[in-house]
């Protein structure tokens, strides 16, 4: 077991650099020179973008301004905003803490809504609540995330009154609460739909009636024997939608405000402040990364065939 | 950000308790009177808040609540008027004596000398501290020395400025230029305390000025906490007890929190929603021009746009756009149809005057016409270009080209060529890669005609992309700027500007009008010619 982690934990170095030269490459690859827009449609000094760019190593080939840009990451150097001057490091520390709070949040709200509602109608597949969920799942899956937004927001914070339209303080969970099922909604309709598909499939399997005929109690047979089979799927989704979350938050994070990682990325790639958007992507490669590892270790938990070695 | 943030709130609370001697139960927004403290909407500033880096409005938003200069545009008729400057006197236009006001401090108690200026204008001119707006210092003595074309500096300091007395000093220019004390509204000209230099972090970090304003804290990507400074000793106090700036990335969900009453005051009205504004906010709404406007520049360095001639196709295609209905239609009357070069913003009195006439008006027959006698379009064809990510700029091209198009009766006569990124667009601009008509957006820096005519159409102009030169153009401009009665400067200028009318090297499009909605519980909300909500005017009701 250690030593599989070990081996993927090494696994991790080349996607790691491959995955960031990649967006690194393409945010090089944009037309056009940050530095120049900077200046808008004023009147300047090209000596002034000359000493901006060479400060921030702009000047140099693709290679090298990498090789540097990596080197500095790894002594946990970010490197600095090329309008702002603002340390890079600074930004992922104001946003990430925002979005991961934000995501958790939608995360634990789509594991047991999304869960619970699958369990629900799994255990009575083509009854009338099985098909009430399909028909809701259907509704969320085809209704894109800021048109729930907006409703949402409508609704409860016009119509209603219940809540401000926008999070005014990102450490108030109540405020937290709109955005996150609004992130999580999506996702939820799949988690409730694997489930409960899983979940109709395995009622039948030989092992169930094997647990019938034993005469154990309902509860176990559901909840042990049941769910932990039917759950594998279920958590293959959900370790790669943590990154989704994260990443998906842009929209969400723009209709209320809530200044994140997707706001920051958004306002990075449309001021070209590529090594913002390189920092917080690697990040996000990361955390991608991480959650996949910690979803096959998972596996060996819930299925006990699986080993690693 | 919790730190930063717990200690703020708990400022704003025993500031809101001391002053307005009441409880600190609700949020301190909620409070009115002459210490309420109003909410408006923000955009993230693109560069350190130093006044001599901040060339766009975010910044200087904060700069203009939290310093003043030594003159100060005025909101309403856009005049320099002396603010920290006692007298600017000068006896050959060169040599100029500054004099200061005594009794201006900064918040932090530090007094403002003759030192505070001097000090600031060399820190930004000099080449090593990569400052945006070091071109500004350009007119002053020296400048060269600090700031070469390349190479390093020869010198520390600007030759040009010397301190000569605690609240005196004095500024020489590389030649005569009378109008150059009205140039120093610009914030480039702001005077700096010790601590920029001392402790340059910290400043940056909770930047100190001597304008109505101190900064309680500053949380950078997420807003700003501005609280009037009660030692302020200027003529205009602030009418409210502060400002609290929230960055938003998206200006309609700005416009969301302004309808739900989360918000005061919105400077930014989205294009998605100007066709409710008046509904939603009645007479809280208001949109008039500003110093900004846009044209079509064409590309004069070649030889099919420049050759004799043209000047009559240049003319025609002007001619040729519904101006009218093109502003009304997509700008939703955002945007005012031009009919000179400059702005009606500065006023007749700054030398804004209708002298495009019957070119900027829009006239079919006439554009056949003139364009026929012309010699016709290049290759029967016309390429407008522009890029395509922010302000609706595909949309406008392509109601332009529609309309050129339907006034010349051909149906692929005119064609768009939209640029995915802005940076994309201004690198072929300035490497001279077009080959029809470019967009050329303009905003002035300070509320003068000069600043709308010298830097696009003189010879050699710093933004002068279309590569326009005429002499009696150069002639009448420099006659302008040696002029000591700024009447006669605007005299010479009008001058100037027929000849634009004549040559049409940029069609003007429209004037950019700047907007602004409010909440129930202001008073008094106005605009400056840059757009920006003249917040020390502000009451809380």
């Amino acid at each position: 077991m250690g030593r599989y982690v070990a081996r993927r934990l090494l696994q991790m170095i080349p996607v790691f650099i491959g995955s960031t030269f990649l967006i690194f490459a393409m945010m090089y690859a944009l037309p056009g020179d940050p530095v120049r827009a900077l200046m808008g449609d004023q009147s300047f000094d090209p000596a002034i973008l000359a000493a901006k760019r060479h400060e921030l190593g702009l000047d140099l080939p693709l290679w090298q301004q990498y090789v540097n840009y990596l080197t500095g990451l790894l002594q946990g150097d970010f490197g600095t905003e090329i309008g702002s001057g603002r340390p890079i490091a600074d930004i992922i520390a104001d946003a990430f803490p925002v979005t991961i709070r934000l995501t958790l949040f939608a995360f634990t709200f789509m594991v047991i809504v999304g869960i619970g509602l699958g369990v629900v109608a799994g255990l009575k597949p083509n009854s009338i609540r099985d098909r009430g969920l399909l028909g809701l799942t259907l509704v969320l899956i085809s209704m894109p995330s800021f048109v729930l937004g907006y409703l949402m927001q409508y609704v409860f914070a016009f119509q209603l009154g219940w809540i401000t339209p926008t999070v005014q303080d990102s450490e108030n969970m109540g405020d937290l609460l709109l955005p996150a099922i609004v992130l999580g909604s999506l996702s939820l309709a799949y988690v409730a739909r694997l489930t409960r598909t899983s979940m109709a499939e395995n009622l039948r399997a030989d092992y169930m009636r094997t647990a019938v005929a034993k005469g154990l109690p309902r509860r176990r047979i559901v909840g042990v024997h049941l769910m932990r089979n039917s759950l594998v799927p279920v958590v293959t989704f959900l370790g790669t939608d943590i990154g989704n979350l994260m990443t998906g938050a842009i929209v969400t994070e723009g209709i209320f405000n809530v200044q994140g990682v997707g706001d920051a990325v958004y306002e990075a790639l449309f001021r070209r402040e590529g090594a913002t958007v390189v920092g917080i992507a690697s990040l996000i490669v990361l955390v991608y990364l991480l959650c996949s590892l910690l979803v096959d270790l998972l596996y060996a938990v819930l299925d006990p065939r699986i080993r690693y070695a | 950000m919790r730190r930063a943030a717990a200690p703020a709130a708990w400022a704003a609370c025993a500031l809101a308790t001391a002053l307005a001697a009441g409880g600190c139960t609700g949020p301190p927004a909620a409070a009115g009177g002459p210490d309420g403290i109003l909410t408006s909407s923000w955009g993230d500033p693109q560069n350190p808040l130093e006044p001599a880096n901040t060339n766009e409005v975010q910044g200087g938003k904060v700069l203009d609540m939290v310093f003043r200069g030594l003159k100060r545009y005025d909101p309403r008729t856009g005049r320099a008027q002396d603010m920290v400057a006692k007298s600017i006197t000068t006896t050959d236009a060169r040599t100029f004596t500054v004099t200061l006001q005594p009794g201006w401090t900064f918040s932090d108690g530090e007094p403002v000398t003759a030192r505070s200026f001097t000090d600031a204008w060399n820190y930004a001119a000099h080449v090593d501290n990569v400052q945006n707006n070091a071109p500004f210092f350009a007119d002053i003595e020296g400048y060269d020395e600090v700031h070469p074309a390349d190479g390093k500096a020869r010198a520390k300091t600007m030759r040009g400025l010397k301190a000569t007395g605690e609240r005196t000093f004095t500024a020489t220019l590389t030649g005569a230029y009378p109008a150059w004390p009205d140039t120093l509204g610009y914030q480039a000209f702001l005077p700096l305390p010790r601590s920029f230099f001392t402790d340059h972090d910290a400043w940056l970090d909770k930047p100190v000025g001597n304008g109505p304003y101190r900064i309680a804290s500053y949380a950078k990507g997420s807003g700003m906490k501005l609280r009037r400074w009660d030692g302020y000793r200027g003529p205009d106090r602030a009418r409210n007890g502060g400002v609290d700036l929230t960055v938003y990335t998206d200006a309609g969900t700005a416009y969301t929190d302004l309808m739900a009453g989360n918000l005061d005051l919105v400077d930014d009205v989205p294009a998605t929603q100007l066709k409710f504004v008046r509904n939603d906010l009645g007479d809280r709404y208001v949109n008039q021009p500003a110093l900004i406007i846009q044209t079509l520049a064409f590309p004069m360095y070649r030889k099919e746009w420049s050759r004799p001639g043209m000047e009559k196709v240049r003319r025609g295609l002007s001619m040729a756009i519904d101006r009218e209905q093109i502003t009304r239609r997509i700008y939703q009357r955002t945007r005012t149809p031009a009919d000179d070069w400059t702005s009606p913003a500065l006023g007749a009195r700054g030398g804004y005057r209708a002298l495009c006439g019957a070119a900027c008006r829009y006239d079919p027959a006439a554009a056949r016409k003139l364009i026929a006698e012309g010699g016709g379009l290049p290759g029967g064809k016309v390429t407008l270009t522009s890029n395509v990510d922010t302000g609706s700029h595909r949309a406008w091209m392509d109601a332009v080209c529609h309309s050129v198009n339907r006034a010349l009766g051909e149906r692929t006569a005119c064609t768009v060529d939209p640029v995915g990124t802005f940076a994309d667009f201004r690198n072929r601009t300035t490497s001279q890669r077009m080959t029809g008509p470019f967009r050329s957006g303009w905003q002035a820096d300070y509320p003068l005609i000069q600043n709308f005519l010298e830097p696009l159409y003189r010879t050699g102009g710093s933004s002068n992309h279309g590569d326009f030169t005429d002499r009696s153009f150069d002639r009448l401009v420099d006659a302008a700027n040696a002029r000591r009665d700024p009447a006669a400067a605007v005299g010479d200028f009008h001058a100037a500007e027929a000849v634009l009318a004549e040559q049409m090297p940029a069609i003007p499009l429209w004037y950019q009008n700047g907007s602004a909605g409010w909440s129930e519980r202001l008073a008094g909300v106005t605009l400056n010619q840059f757009s920006v909500p003249v917040y020390d005017r502000i009451t809380v009701l």
